[in-house]
């Protein structure tokens, strides 16, 4: 027995207008993907022009899959997390709206400004300074939202959803502030403020936590709040939520450097990257784990609910890539692993695997309960996107990683007079089947995430035109 | 790094690390039991219950040897401040012991040849093996696998040589790099675009292609006096400055009529890097490669 608060007074506008986002900007930042995969082995595909280069079009991808589809899903489900688990509106609907469509206006100005070549070079922090203003501007306003409506809660308890928000929230603003510091000198280029290895350093304490805050931290909180309410089973260890979240935060922001192994940053850097990186496997794993046995008791769930088994699909790709990523981090196999294709295959089994597999389930759930209906339009669609973004992230992970050892071995085989025995070139023809298999791979995922597009299309009409097969006003009177 | 800032750091990393211990050894010591009993800890939310089960037994395990490892590592290695660590490791030790234990494997291979002349070198099949991978670690990606050249990279396999190609001047280019420089308009700034079109026709009839004599004959007036400094009153180069020879229609940018009004409007510089990741037997070797490419050890076998 539920006692909830009526839907009308949460502010649920916003949450569908960022979950519809989250849909359409995964369609354009997949379908990039997919489009610079296909160069790879097809450069034609670059038409010799500079605006649709790969140079210029994979900044693109990244920002549009991280801040504008990742970015979109952690807005809606904040929004709707934070107000579901205080039992209070939203502080300010104003202020809500504000960072939808200053949100979108960040959007639409990177994918304009970085085709025409307007960039800081910094990995995930491309976008030039008039727009990280805008950025800093709304998010500060996100986390008035956020953090007023958990001010006003009815209830005592801040729930743990709302600890990895929250933390997501604060440490993302510090992050993009100190790392895009920087000296304009004109409206569209600016020069970074720290020289040499320091803006290494700094821009890689920033791009390794937009990993673990943007995509590990801000999607733990997603975990924590649609894994319980899907499986409807409570969360299996209070105890384990708070020793992996404090662990996890304190160890996570020391991690950048194990991008920067054997280079001029100093050793002690380095290594203390490389130990912090070690320790986080545990709690890493601690969220695993909550997220997994939640499910306890009730595994027979997976085999009817495909959204279920999204949810927890994505959790067991968390656990796989929480425990390669410190395994990369490690000085001698870094020095196998660096520059080649294994990279690529280590983020998209956290990108495609958990950050887009965790909401992809958010969404199916919330979708239905946004427009006040029963469930999803239709459930098999659900189930064939379902194995169409699994099939297509194994196919990305497996290519990738059979590429990058590849590259890795190749790199630095020597003949018996200690010269090189391939030449780089050599190196990359031979990598040219796992890139058709990894394009492959991507493009059986993007045709998921249409799928569900057209999916989310039918349900809203459902509720426009007033389906009564598929209201829950029907439900209820039928159990009544 | 000032003694402050190694305290500092050192500091702050065995708070993380020890604090992560006391975290994990608080929570543990505060559990209410060892066992999975799924008792509430009372405070649903929205529907969602949390248990107070313990913290799995495998878990903190991993999570407790993690801790060790690191605390291990950090005495073996760099890692707290300015303290060094018990092995003594560094990036460039690691890198120095490398290179000297390739030297120590890889030399006596190169050793054996450095005594045997470079025209002699070059007819030895088995050293040109050994010459040809070094060619393609180190050469390939300007001159081609095959040394054939490319826009702005001398073709190798020609006797055309534009700074010398007998073997000590070889081993000096691949030595010391090379800086090639002509300026824009040669010596003369004030040459206008039409006289630059008349002496393109007189290098181009200096290779018997000119259609317009006339021109041809300005241009080699013109010629003479912007260009002959370097490239010689007859157009033979001189290989002292890396100046072509203009005669025997071979370019190292390209020969048709726009390409030498560029190479006249905007001047050239190409640039061959000095190899200084070989060494002396290396250069020799590969010299001897090089020498063989041009075809050379046949003349001189001859």
């Amino acid at each position: 027995m539920h006692t909830e608060t009526p839907a009308e007074t949460y502010n649920y506008k916003v949450v569908r207008q960022f979950a519809i986002a989250a849909v359409v900007w995964g369609i354009v930042g997949m379908g990039l993907g997919v489009f610079i995969a296909a160069q790879m082995f097809l450069p034609q595909l670059n038409f010799d022009l500079p605006w649709t280069s790969f140079g210029r079009l994979r900044p693109l991808h990244t920002n549009a899959v991280i801040f504008a589809f990742a970015g979109s899903a952690l807005f809606a489900t904040s929004y709707y997390v934070v107000q579901r688990t205080s039992q209070a509106r939203l502080v300010s609907d104003e202020a809500a709206a504000f960072t939808f469509w200053g949100w979108q206006a960040v959007i639409v100005l990177v994918a304009i400004t970085l085709p025409l070549g307007y960039t800081t070079t910094k990995e995930y922090a491309e976008p030039e300074w008039p727009i990280n203003i805008l950025i800093a501007v709304v998010w500060l306003t996100y986390a008035y939202v956020f953090f007023g409506t958990i001010a006003r809660r009815r209830v005592k308890h801040i729930y743990v959803a709302n600890w990895f928000y929250g933390a997501f929230i604060v440490t993302i603003a510090i992050l993009h502030v100190v790392n895009n510091l920087s000296i304009p000198v004109s409206f569209w280029k600016s020069y970074s403020i720290y020289p040499g290895t320091i803006d290494a350093m700094v821009q890689w304490w920033y791009g390794h936590n937009a990993v673990g805050f943007f995509l590990t931290a801000g999607f733990l909180g997603m975990m924590y709040y649609f894994v319980p309410k899907q499986a409807n089973r409570p969360i299996y260890s209070y105890r384990l939520s708070i020793v992996h979240f404090w662990a996890l935060i304190a160890t996570y922001v020391w991690a950048g450097g194990h991008h920067l192994h054997y280079s001029p940053l100093p050793e002690w850097a380095q290594t203390t990257s490389m130990i912090m990186s070690l320790i986080l496997l545990a709690p890493s794993w601690g969220g695993m784990i909550n997220g997994i046995m939640t499910l306890s008791g009730a595994w027979y769930k997976l085999r009817t609910d495909p959204i279920l088994r999204f949810l927890i699909v994505a959790v067991s790709f968390y656990g796989m890539s929480t425990f390669e990523g410190p395994l990369l981090s490690i000085r001698t196999v870094n020095a196998l692993s660096h520059s080649t294709d294994w990279t690529v295959g280590h983020v998209h089994s956290g990108a495609l695997g958990w950050v887009a597999m965790i909401s992809f389930g958010a969404l199916y759930h919330l979708f239905p309960r946004l427009y006040g209906l029963k469930e999803m339009f239709s459930i098999p669609a659900i189930n064939l996107h379902f194995w169409l973004a699994t099939l297509g992230v194994v196919l990305y992970t497996v290519s990738m990683w059979i590429n990058g050892l590849l590259q890795g071995l190749m790199w630095r085989a020597v003949n018996d007079d200690g010269t090189l025995t391939y030449s780089f070139v050599e190196s990359v023809e031979a990598s040219y089947p796992g890139y058709v298999v990894r394009f492959i791979g991507g493009g059986l995922f993007l045709a998921g995430v249409l799928v569900m597009a057209w999916n989310v299309r039918r349900t809203i009409r459902q509720s426009e035109t007033g389906a009564l097969d598929n209201s829950t006003d029907a439900v209820q009177g039928a159990s009544a | 790094m000032s003694s402050f800032w190694s305290i500092w750091i050192s500091a702050l990393t065995l708070i993380v690390v020890f604090g992560c211990w006391w975290l994990l050894w608080t929570v543990r010591r505060n559990q209410s039991s060892d066992k999975v009993e799924n008792k509430s800890m009372g405070h649903e939310v929205d529907g969602i219950d949390e248990l107070d089960n313990p913290l799995p037994k495998w878990w903190v395990w991993m999570f407790v040897l993690l801790i060790l490892f690191s605390l291990v590592y950090l005495v073996l290695y760099p890692g707290l401040g300015n303290y060094q660590g018990l092995l003594g490791w560094s990036q460039v030790k690691q890198y120095e012991q490398e290179v000297a234990a390739a030297e120590e494997e890889y030399g006596p291979l190169f050793a054996q040849y450095a005594e045997t002349e470079v025209p002699k070198l070059a007819r030895n099949d088995e050293a040109m093996k050994a010459g040809q991978r070094l060619f393609s670690n180190n050469c390939a990606t300007c001159h081609g696998s095959a040394g054939r050249g490319g826009f702005g990279f001398p073709r190798l396999t020609d006797d055309v040589w534009n700074w010398g190609g007998d073997p000590e001047t070889i081993k000096e280019t691949i030595t010391n790099g090379r800086q090639a420089n002509m300026p824009a308009r040669g010596v003369n700034p004030n040459l206008s675009n039409e006289q630059l079109g008349d002496i393109v026709e007189h290098v181009l009839a200096l290779n018997d292609r000119s259609e317009d004599s006339d021109a041809a004959e300005r241009g080699e007036e013109l010629y003479q006096n912007a260009c002959a400094s370097c490239h010689g009153p007859e157009g033979k180069g001189n290989q002292g400055m890396g100046a072509p020879n203009l005669t025997n229609d071979t370019w190292l940018y390209g020969g048709d009529r726009e390409t030498l009004m560029e190479t006249l409007q905007l001047g050239r510089a190409g640039h061959m890097p000095a190899q200084t990741q070989l060494s002396e037997d290396q250069i020799h070797l590969l010299a001897a490669y090089v020498y063989r490419l041009s075809g050379q050890h046949r003349k001189a076998e001859q």
